[in-house]
């Protein structure tokens, strides 16, 4: 790693400033010079001697962020850095003496003695040089940080946020980018030679320019195709699994949880340390391929994220003496735990605080299929509590009628509606129980596309909104919108025939019509009046105590 | 490791035996090359490293001279059996079943397919099925035959096969012979699929993904001897049989004690079912879908076994056990193969038309005023001035003499066709010799 980092991070810091306050847009060009900085440095170690100390901690603080193995022992005190996209500015006039702003070091206190001004002039003359003597490259931008958000909720970072790079689709330098990356996902150490390749899966059919920074596939060229048969290079639990996220046969984020830890059980069980290896480290190399295999499949969910985070950690936190044999016993337990608290007795925890909210009498609106809110109503109706269900279900996934099965198969009574007839019926609806993929930390609530509109009808109608979400899936990202990032599923989906005709068959020709197809909404906080959580009844502004809590008892 | 390969090459090639009586059936000819290359450079491009190899000693022989099985780039373990036609294909995997460490996939060695491959195995992984094979729409063989007077008589009896609604999960199977009065489905069928697709024109292409239990299950029930006559039935079967349906609480311990009528103890049909870990078990009851809407079971109606079919429309795939299709075969073998029509190292003479579906082997001599259209030329075959050959499957180390006429015929190896001979829709036996100057129609030639 670049520990002369700080020389370019300091002066990144001035050129962020300087773009700021110029309100410049951060060129390509920047962005390659910045890369080819670091690289220099990298090469550079004799510079690391005097200032490691505090390099370490600053460049922690401005190096954008990389896929860290978890394993990494440099894990500074203060917190990563958010993703940061820093890029020099054209050549720095002289004069711009603009002081390190002491947001981008969240840990001033471990500041080093030394003269900031005199680092400062070391730095920027040996950038003028490193600038003079480089012309201008071609191509791709930088290493750009990960999807995950690593950004604790206490701290503000002002710097310029960029999408994440999994995210910028509709830029082809960045796609092309995450091909070299995904070709590069190798196992370290004695078979570097081995290249895991995961294919890359190719977009299909035209995108909502809204949309066109993230991913469309189409459910009829399943990665499965770029690979070989009898996958060697991807474990088979997770080749089957990718499978079935993509054609939706496991679909709900608790399903897609458990379905991931328990393909993740085969591969433990099936792995061994190669020799000169230590299982914390290589696994967890591993794993990291797999992950980008299943995020072609289907993109990751929050949960998802959560569980592989825990996992890594778990893996990682090994202690190198262990025998194989028991490490890996003791990560299958882990899993098995983890599964049965976070899921199977949060759920019956949450069911028990929604009972108390549920009175005789009751008609309760629920949308879509959601694994959690069946469970509450069916636990309720065993209970004894007398009330009925209205289903919303929409197009086209229409997952309001597996709800309506597993509701009715247990004696429910249940009326079935359309989102479209929701400002009809909700006058004859008293509580409405929403379920959720995931909790931002603003206290925003992402589910399924529609949710958002139920919850505001039902605020119009001062009808009360609870949702229902189990804390692994709060998670620490942060929008207010359903355009930044969302999925986009198989525009053919939305194609129906009806009576033989099919208006929508070639709607690849028109070229003024694009089909959106999109998976997630968010639902402000205003609207929903409660979340029942494992942990509690909480407001939906609470999230960012909970994730907190939950950060300091990791 | 997913899924391992096996390729059945013991047939005897019974419905050809004008061809096979010298050659055996995986050797054969077509396009230039043996036709068991076919199913293993399939196998190739798709991603396998080994194959097992069911064959017999003539054949394994065989193999180890021919040059374009030294092609082949995986490694083939060959395991010979007897050639007495007494073991079939389910014997032949009983054979091996101490090999067979995972799923398997058994290909037999006369299809000659560009399916892709990941559509049947991709069945078999998203559903956890326990079986998946391959059809594709059966397509009339309209050459004519030679050396068969008339119009051939489907002799060969049809298959019903049943699919449902999506046409991929395989619900009836039988064979015309089996069904004596009427084909009749069971209430049970019919409840949970009430719409299903009845076929008869499908090829069976012979490529079955297995579950290991199956081939476990093949060991302890010694009865059943061919995997497409008695075991696809069987599985398909048991699909809607109500021991598999029954909710599979904790032990097996009380199954095994237990007895079917037939015989096979309940472990055994334990084994075949996929048997759900807790953990999948889990998933599956908080995922949010189903494979059928209408009633109020669950997923795949709570089965645990699962038998899926994917039926090609489009795209070649044949099965070489006629003369038909192994003259079909090798009319079409020039699309498939990648290699160029014509050998590298065959002479032929400028002055020679060739149209551009004939394909021509190595170290062939081909002299002038010839024309060859539409027919396979084996290895180092001679042809003299002035011949014409067209739609014609010529085999290897054949010489043809001038002035001949060879129009739809099959040519063994080494045979000789005299001078001027004229041959119509006739098959010629190995090391035949037709006279000079002869004329025949539709006549098989030994």
């Amino acid at each position: 790693m670049a520990e002369s980092g700080v020389t370019d991070g300091l002066c990144n810091t001035d050129d962020i400033e300087r773009s700021k306050t110029e309100g410049k847009e951060l060129t390509k060009e920047e962005k390659q010079r910045l890369r080819k900085e670091k690289k220099q440095q990298k090469k550079n170690k004799e510079k690391n001697d005097e200032k490691t100390s505090h390099e370490g901690e600053k460049k922690k603080n401005k190096k954008k962020k990389e896929e860290q193995p978890a394993g990494s022992a440099s894990q500074p005190p203060a917190q990563p850095s958010p993703k940061a996209v820093p890029a020099p500015a054209p050549p720095p006039p002289a004069a711009a003496a603009v002081p390190v702003p002491a947001s981008e070091a969240p840990a001033p206190a471990d500041k080093p003695a030394k003269s900031k001004a005199d680092l400062k002039a070391e730095r920027r003359a040996r950038q003028e040089a490193e600038r003079a003597s480089k012309g201008k490259k071609g191509d791709v931008g930088q290493p750009a940080p990960t999807g995950k958000l690593k950004a604790p909720p206490s701290e503000l970072q002002p710097v310029v946020k960029r999408l994440p790079e999994h995210v910028q689709v509709d830029n082809p330098e960045v796609v092309k980018k995450l091909a070299k990356k995904l070709e590069r996902q190798q196992t370290p150490g004695c078979n570097a030679a081995e290249n895991v390749k995961i294919p890359l899966r190719s977009d299909y059919g035209y995108k909502v320019s809204l949309f066109s920074h993230l991913h469309q596939y189409s459910r009829k060229a399943p990665l499965t195709q770029q690979l070989g048969i009898p996958s060697t290079v991807i474990h088979p639990a997770i080749v089957r699994l990718g499978l079935q996220y993509s054609q939706g046969i496991v679909a709900g984020s608790n399903a897609r949880s458990v379905a991931l830890l328990h393909a993740f059980q085969q591969v433990i069980r099936d792995y061994t340390t190669p020799p000169n290896e230590e299982l914390s480290r290589d696994l967890v190399n591993k794993l990291k391929p797999y992950i980008s295999f299943l995020n072609q499949c289907r993109p990751l969910s929050a949960s998802m994220g959560n569980a592989i985070k825990y996992i890594k950690k778990e893996i990682s936190n090994i202690p190198s003496q262990c025998k194989e044999e028991e490490a890996k016993i003791k990560l299958l337990n882990c899993i098995e735990r983890y599964i049965n608290e976070k899921i199977v007795l949060a759920a019956k925890a949450i069911a028990k605080y929604s009972i108390e909210k549920i009175s005789d009498g009751d008609v309760i609106l629920v949308y879509g299929c959601s694994s959690l809110v069946n469970h509450i109503l069916c636990e309720a109706f065993e209970k004894k509590r007398k009330f009925r269900v209205i289903v919303v279900d929409s197009r086209p996934r229409l997952e309001g009628r597996e709800a309506l099965r597993r509701l009715v198969q247990k004696g429910i009574s249940c009326t079935y509606v359309l989102i479209s007839a929701v400002s009809y019926i909700l006058p004859e609806v008293s509580k409405v129980f929403l379920g959720a993929h995931a909790l931002l930390a603003n206290g925003y609530v992402m589910s399924r596309v529609g949710t958002s509109q139920i919850a505001l009808v039902a605020k119009a109608f001062n009808v009360p909104v609870l949702v229902c979400c189990e804390t692994y899936k709060f998670c620490e990202r942060v929008q207010t919108d359903s355009f930044v990032s969302n999925e986009l599923d198989d525009p053919d989906d939305l194609i129906v025939t009806r009576k033989g005709k099919t208006q929508l068959e070639h709607w690849q020709k028109v070229p003024s019509l694009g089909l959106l197809n999109l998976v997630y909404d968010v639902t402000p906080p205003d609207f929903v009046d409660l979340v029942i959580t494992d942990l509690g009844m909480i407001p939906c502004t609470s999230v960012p105590v909970v994730l907190r809590v939950k950060n300091v008892d990791q | 490791m997913e899924l391992q390969a096996v390729l059945m090459a013991a047939g005897g090639g019974s419905r050809m035996p004008d061809l096979t009586y010298n050659t055996p059936k995986p050797m054969l000819p077509v396009g230039n090359k043996p036709l068991m290359w076919h199913p293993l450079n399939l196998l190739e491009r798709v991603g396998f490293e080994e194959v097992i190899v069911i064959t017999t000693k003539e054949v394994q022989k065989m193999m180890s001279t021919d040059p374009k099985m030294k092609d082949v780039k995986m490694k083939l373990d060959v395991v010979c059996i007897q050639e007495d036609g007494d073991m079939g294909t389910a014997d032949a995997l009983r054979h091996i079943q101490q090999k067979i460490k995972t799923d398997v996939l058994v290909v037999s060695c006369d299809l000659i397919t560009d399916v892709a491959l990941h559509e049947v195995v991709d069945l078999f992984r998203a559903h956890n099925a326990t079986l998946a094979m391959l059809m594709s729409k059966a397509h009339d063989f309209t050459e004519t035959v030679p050396g068969q007077k008339g119009k051939k008589k489907t002799g060969e009896q049809r298959d019903f096969v049943g699919v449902d609604q999506s046409g991929k999960r395989l619900l009836f199977m039988a064979n015309e012979a089996d069904l004596e009065d009427g084909l009749s489905i069971r209430k049970s069928i019919m409840r949970k699929h009430p719409r299903m697709h009845i076929k008869t024109g499908l090829v069976d292409a012979h490529l079955y993904c297995l579950k290991k239990a199956v081939v476990d299950f093949l060991a302890d029930n010694k009865s059943i001897s061919s995997i497409r006559g008695e075991l696809l039935p069987y599985l398909v079967r048991k699909q809607f049989s109500k021991t598999t349906n029954c909710p599979k609480s904790k032990d097996d311990a009380d199954d095994q004690t237990q007895k079917t009528a037939d015989g096979s103890t309940n472990s055994t049909e334990l084994l075949i079912c996929s048997r759900d870990e807790p953990l999948l078990q889990l998933a599956q009851e908080r995922s949010c879908w189903n494979d059928h809407r209408g009633d109020m079971s669950e997923a795949y109606h709570g089965g645990k076994l699962r038998c899926y079919v994917h039926i090609m429309d489009q795209g070649l795939c044949y099965r070489v056990n006629t003369l038909a299709a192994y003259i079909e075969a090798n009319r079409l073998a020039s699309k498939l193969l990648e290699e160029p029509a014509v050998h590298p190292s065959a002479v032929i003479s400028e002055r020679c038309q060739m149209g551009p579906d004939s394909i021509i082997g190595a170290q062939c001599q081909v002299a002038d005023k010839t024309s060859i259209k539409r027919s396979t030329i084996g290895n180092s075959t001679t042809v003299k001035e002035k011949v014409k050959v067209t739609n014609s499957i010529i085999m290897h180390g054949v010489t043809i003499e001038e002035g001949c006429n060879i129009h739809g015929c099959v040519i063994c190896s080494n045979a000789v066709i005299g001078r001027g001979a004229d041959l119509k829709y006739c098959l010629v036996g190995n090391g035949q010799q037709i006279e000079a100057e002869g004329k025949h129609r539709l006549v098989s030639r030994f």
